[in-house]
């Protein structure tokens, strides 16, 4: 799960990492008052949306003057910010962070992460801040410093020191620089975060260690033991689609083609879409309906997946195991009939009952097509979707 | 012989009087698996499915000499029954929970690396559907009856993609020796490089298919290990094609997340280290008959 700036900013405060003075801000008018209650004569008007890269998609606005505060805010506020890392349907901005203007003399990079391959948390720094680490790491690799943290014993000192000293920081700031670090590791182990990124954290010409930009990422895993960070979530950022299925226990995640797609199990999901684009097609969805498929699991998936009406043709890939295809077969018959579906449906079963399963679709007397093998279902599913799509033009012409 | 598990091993479930944990441990007792007994912490002295329920997994080892253990336990307790698990002597662990927080999988990892090598339980999972030397044992919660015994080992990190490989491969009359469900966690107990280290030391095993999918740098470093320690031929199939960059496709680890570690990446380095890759998902059980006709 991820938070926002101003959320994460909140957090670290409370851990004793410095930040500049700021406020939220829903409305222009707000957004003026915030600047009034900040004072000088320079803010950031910041656009809180869950990505980074803001500050290339125009997310962020620095004013000189409260009327400059005023149009700032009023052209962030709804406006939807397509950045890399928000796939090209970007997300809409509907908060807004006003921030005291920072004095920056340098801007370094420092995050805290989960290395799989060590399975330990490494912390990551680079003078060169500002940047993405990313174009670093391809640009400059020398420049990025790794520190391995020994999970026995966690943080020492030491490495606090040893990153300090990378990030090219002055003997003055390395007591602050030690809070700071230990801060931002404590937050990361008392709440279970499994990315945390400071870019940039920046030494301000006063000589302060200031933490310009946060993100924070949480491990889902572990949310049923983090009941504050569970209530930061902003639903406005995540796909509505993907919130509904999260609500019902379904797994979804939304595409752009045009197949839709049910199937048990994540592995067998990413293998059917895989198969549906070497057919030729593109899927419109990755849906996971988990192991205990029922009828009524089975009907909220289907609505689902047609709540997408770029939909011209629907697969389903069940491979039971401890659930049985006869099952399946009668959840998808009652579900068809129940959303009087039009458009072609194809349904490969596999694995415990199947003859049974086949035989219920058979007899249902729906247009249900049905496929033996995964390259046959898919083959199909491209199949039935061309011709949709080919009725339709036809139709419009 | 098989890896890991056979008709011998003796097998507890943790999380034995559940409602989960009863249904699948009859399961594994209909497939034929030795299954010795169970833990329910408080339910000591009981008897489950004609089987004597044990407080701690010390008992069990003690009592029916348990070497193996599987796990149904709710995700905010499971880290803590797999290192009582480690602690009790248990040589072979599944832990089946999905949902467990990767700093607790953290802490499991350095526990288990505090025991010498010999010692040290190994730990397949979490977040998979277990173990299975068809024929002989079953520790999981897979459909056994797809499943054909033979020489070809399977690891993968899905389930029921797992399922699909079997089936595949019993139409073309190919069997297993081993499969083994590595989990789809971020931080798991066993990675595919230490699952390929056991096949190649199991004379029964000739052939290795290797299922991976997006995210983590697993499959990469189980391709160099194929190259470098191993003589039997690994085939493998990378699912993810079609997935975006930094969503979450189910598995908690399915996230591709820094350079390398796409399904296209991966395929590439794999087929740069000599691993033979299925053009398709539907094509497990075909590539892997044309690598055994080969032997």
């Amino acid at each position: 799960m991820d938070i926002h700036e101003y959320q994460a900013k909140e957090i670290l405060s409370g851990y004793g990492v410095k930040i500049a003075e700021g406020g939220m801000a829903y409305s222009p008018e707000e957004a003026v008052q915030r600047a009034r209650d900040i004072g000088g004569h320079i803010w950031a008007v910041k656009a809180q949306i869950h990505s980074g890269a803001r500050g290339k998609a125009g997310g962020i606005k620095i004013c000189k003057t409260h009327d400059e505060v005023e149009a700032a805010a009023e052209a962030l506020l709804g406006k939807r910010l397509v950045t890399h890392q928000t796939g090209p349907a970007g997300k809409v901005c509907g908060r807004l962070y006003v921030e005291a203007g920072t004095d920056i003399a340098k801007e370094l990079y420092f995050c805290f992460l989960v290395d799989r391959s060590s399975e330990r948390i490494v912390m990551v720094g680079s003078a060169q801040g500002g940047m993405e680490i990313e174009e670093l790491a391809e640009n400059n690799p020398d420049a990025i410093t790794k520190i391995y943290i020994e999970p026995a014993v966690g943080l020492q000192d030491y490495q606090a020191r040893e990153m300090a000293f990378a990030l090219g920081l002055e003997p003055e700031l390395l007591s602050h620089a030690v809070k700071t670090i230990r801060g931002c590791y404590r937050a990361l182990r008392e709440l279970d975060v499994s990315m945390l990124e400071i870019n940039p954290l920046v030494v301000t010409r006063s000589g302060e260690l200031v933490a310009l930009d946060a993100k924070m990422g949480f491990d889902d895993n572990a949310l049923f033991r983090q009941q504050k960070i569970s209530e930061l979530r902003d639903k406005t950022q995540e796909d509505p689609r993907e919130m509904a299925a999260a609500d019902r226990g379904l797994s979804y995640v939304g595409l752009d083609g045009d197949i839709g797609c049910m199937i048990n199990g994540a592995g067998l999901a990413m293998a059917t879409m895989d198969m549906i684009k070497l057919a030729g097609g593109e899927p419109a969805n990755f849906l996971d309906v988990g192991g205990g498929a029922s009828a009524e699991r089975t009907e909220k998936a289907f609505r689902l997946v047609l709540a997408d009406k770029n939909v011209k043709a629907m697969l389903v890939n069940i491979f039971a195991g401890i659930n049985r295809c006869d099952w399946i077969a009668e959840g998808v018959v009652e579900a068809v009939k129940k959303i009087d579906m039009k458009i072609p449906l194809i349904v490969r079963l596999s694995g415990t009952n199947v003859e049974e399963g086949r035989r219920i679709i058979a007899a249902s007397g729906l247009p249900i097509i049905t496929a033996e093998t995964l390259a046959e279902a898919a083959e199909k599913a491209v199949q039935a979707r061309n011709e949709a799509v080919a009725k339709e033009t036809a139709q419009g012409a | 012989m098989a890896i890991l598990i056979d008709e011998t091993t003796r097998i507890i479930v943790q999380g034995f009087t559940g409602k989960i944990g009863s249904f699948h441990a009859q399961d594994m007792i209909n497939y034929g698996s030795n299954v010795v007994g169970g833990i329910t912490p408080g339910k000591g002295g009981q008897t489950h499915l004609g089987l004597p329920v044990f407080n701690t997994v010390k008992e069990a080892v003690r009592q029916v000499g348990a070497e193996a253990s599987i796990i149904f336990v709710p995700p905010a307790f499971a880290a803590d029954s797999i290192m009582e698990a480690a602690d009790a002597g248990i040589k072979y662990c599944v832990a089946i929970t999905d949902g467990i927080p990767t700093q607790d999988m953290m802490t499991v990892k350095n526990f288990l690396r505090r025991f010498p090598v010999e010692q040290r339980m190994i730990l397949t999972g979490p977040n998979c559907a277990g173990t299975i030397s068809p024929g002989r044992a079953m520790l999981g919660i897979m459909p056994g009856h797809i499943y054909m015994q033979g020489n070809v080992g399977i690891v993968g990190r899905s389930g029921t993609l797992g399922y699909e490989a079997a089936d595949q491969m019993k139409r073309l009359n190919i069997g297993i020796s081993t499969s083994v469900g590595i989990g789809g966690d971020p931080i798991n107990g066993s990675s595919h490089r230490d699952i390929l280290e056991k096949f190649e030391a199991d004379p029964e095993t000739k052939v290795v298919l290797m299922i991976g999918e997006i995210g983590g740098p697993q499959e990469v470093e189980a391709g160099i290990f194929a190259k470098e320690h191993m003589t039997k031929p690994v085939v493998a199939y990378i699912a993810g094609l079609t997935a975006p960059e930094g969503r979450r496709m189910g598995h908690a680890g399915a996230i591709i997340s820094s350079a390398g570690e796409s399904a296209a990446e991966k395929v590439a380095m794999l087929k740069e280290l000599g691993v033979t890759i299925c053009p398709t998902p539907a094509a497990m059980g075909e590539t892997v008959a044309a690598v055994l006709a080969k032997l």
